[in-house]
């Protein structure tokens, strides 16, 4: 059976369904993760991209492309996975920022920010609390449940909250 | 030495140092001295190992003989790797895990700093997306050198010896040979020279922050030629572990 032919645009539309399964809050299109699509040789090119190099969630996004795209009658396509340019939280949008924050994770800051310079010293800035607002909190781990994201807690509301790192 | 088997080479010490660091780590895995440190070990791990994958996948690539990034980290003896020697030396306790991880952080920073200038593709996209990942390791390990050299009595003591065991396989880091020089010569390679430079200023302020000592050279006691497939004994060990199954099992999917 012919594959039904669909404008890019559809495609794109059909994968902003995929989300990320550690945080369903976001799909892939709003996590820049899906980076493009175009039709090359009758097939459709699915190019993404890892947030971290070694996220485990990238096989059940790419199983999950398959899904959403079979049961759509679309047979032709092939998913690239590219490394550059390299992913950053600065692709996130405001409106997905505010869907992390409403989920109850801290969004990312501008990625802007110079790392080694702040490593070297010592310099650290409080991040505000999704539930309270509140820059009274402190950092309780650097490395989370995922790659993407840190501990902290608040002191005004006495409450644990994820981040999502900037990247 | 042609353009491709220094290539080939050159990904493959990326790709080693990465994987057996990466390794090391996993190790850490339900063992952390606290449960933060378990969860920062993993994710560390996870972030080397992912980055080895890309460079397995470029040298497979590159030797064009049908393997794959797995026949590359399973399907190699302790000669055939490349390795730092650094990245093999065992965890010991959290003092030489933390010095060890912070010497390799800085090192790994700077490098790909320079590496993402490369005019090689698969190298930059490589350094571009692994040198943010580097950076947080290095801030995590800076930490931890600020938290036990300048903690207690005890834990500065530990941290001091840590560095001054590690420091014999810092010459190996910038051991550069024919591979660095004739890729450097292409715009590929880093300049390890420039890597040294920076590398020693960073870890001189930390290591000074964090009331140690910088280690002195020894003088006829540094080790190196992981660039030759040296490597100490530890080397053989963690590959008879991580190489087990598929070699026992040829083929295995699960």
């Amino acid at each position: 059976m012919k594959a039904v032919q669909l404008d890019k645009s559809e495609i794109w539309d059909l994968l902003y369904e995929v989300k990320d399964p550690e945080v369903p809050v976001l799909s892939i299109a709003e996590l820049g993760v899906l980076r493009d699509i175009t039709f090359e040789n009758e097939n459709y090119i699915i190019t993404i991209t890892p947030t971290y190099s070694g996220c485990p969630a990238m096989r059940a996004i790419e199983d999950e492309i398959i899904e959403v795209l079979h049961a759509n009658q679309i047979d032709n396509f092939k998913i690239k996975t590219v490394f550059s340019p390299a992913w950053t939280t600065d692709w996130m949008s405001n409106e997905a920022k505010q869907k992390l924050k409403d989920y109850g994770i801290a969004p990312p800051e501008k990625s802007t920010f110079d790392h080694l310079a702040s490593i070297l010293n010592k310099k650290k800035t409080p991040t505000t609390c999704p539930f309270c607002n509140s820059t009274n909190t402190k950092l309780t781990s650097a490395f989370g449940s995922t790659a993407c994201k840190a501990l902290h807690y608040c002191n005004n509301c006495n409450q644990p909250f994820e981040e999502f790192k900037c990247h | 030495m042609t353009k491709q088997e220094a290539l080939i080479e050159y990904a493959l010490r990326l790709g080693d140092t990465s994987l057996i660091l990466g390794h090391r780590l996993s190790e850490w895995c339900g063992h952390g001295p606290l449960l933060e440190e378990d969860i920062a070990m993993t994710n560390i791990s996870l972030d080397l190992i992912g980055q080895s994958r890309q460079m397995f996948s470029y040298a497979a690539q590159l030797e064009d003989k049908g393997h794959d990034e797995d026949y590359m980290a399973f399907h190699r003896d302790a000669r055939q790797y490349r390795n730092l020697m650094m990245a093999e030396q065992p965890n010991g306790d959290y003092a030489v895990t933390t010095a060890r991880q912070f010497l390799m952080s800085a090192y790994l920073v700077y490098l790909y700093e320079e590496l993402k200038n490369s005019k090689d593709e698969n190298i930059r996209a490589f350094a571009e997306k692994s040198l943010k990942e580097v950076l947080y390791h290095l801030r995590h390990s800076a930490d931890w050198m600020l938290r036990l050299g300048d903690g207690t009595e005890e834990s500065n003591q530990r941290l001091q010896v840590a560095l001054e065991d590690l420091w014999f396989f810092t010459d190996d880091l910038f051991d550069a040979d024919a591979v660095d020089d004739f890729l450097l010569k292409e715009g590929i390679a880093a300049d390890l020279t420039k890597v040294k430079n920076k590398w020693n200023e960073t870890i001189n302020k930390v290591i000074t922050d964090a009331k140690l000592k910088m280690p002195q050279p020894l003088t006829g006691f540094m080790r190196k030629g992981s660039r030759k497939g040296n490597h100490t004994e530890y080397l053989g060990h963690l590959l008879a572990d991580m190489q087990f199954l598929p070699r026992a099992y040829p083929g295995t999917k699960w």
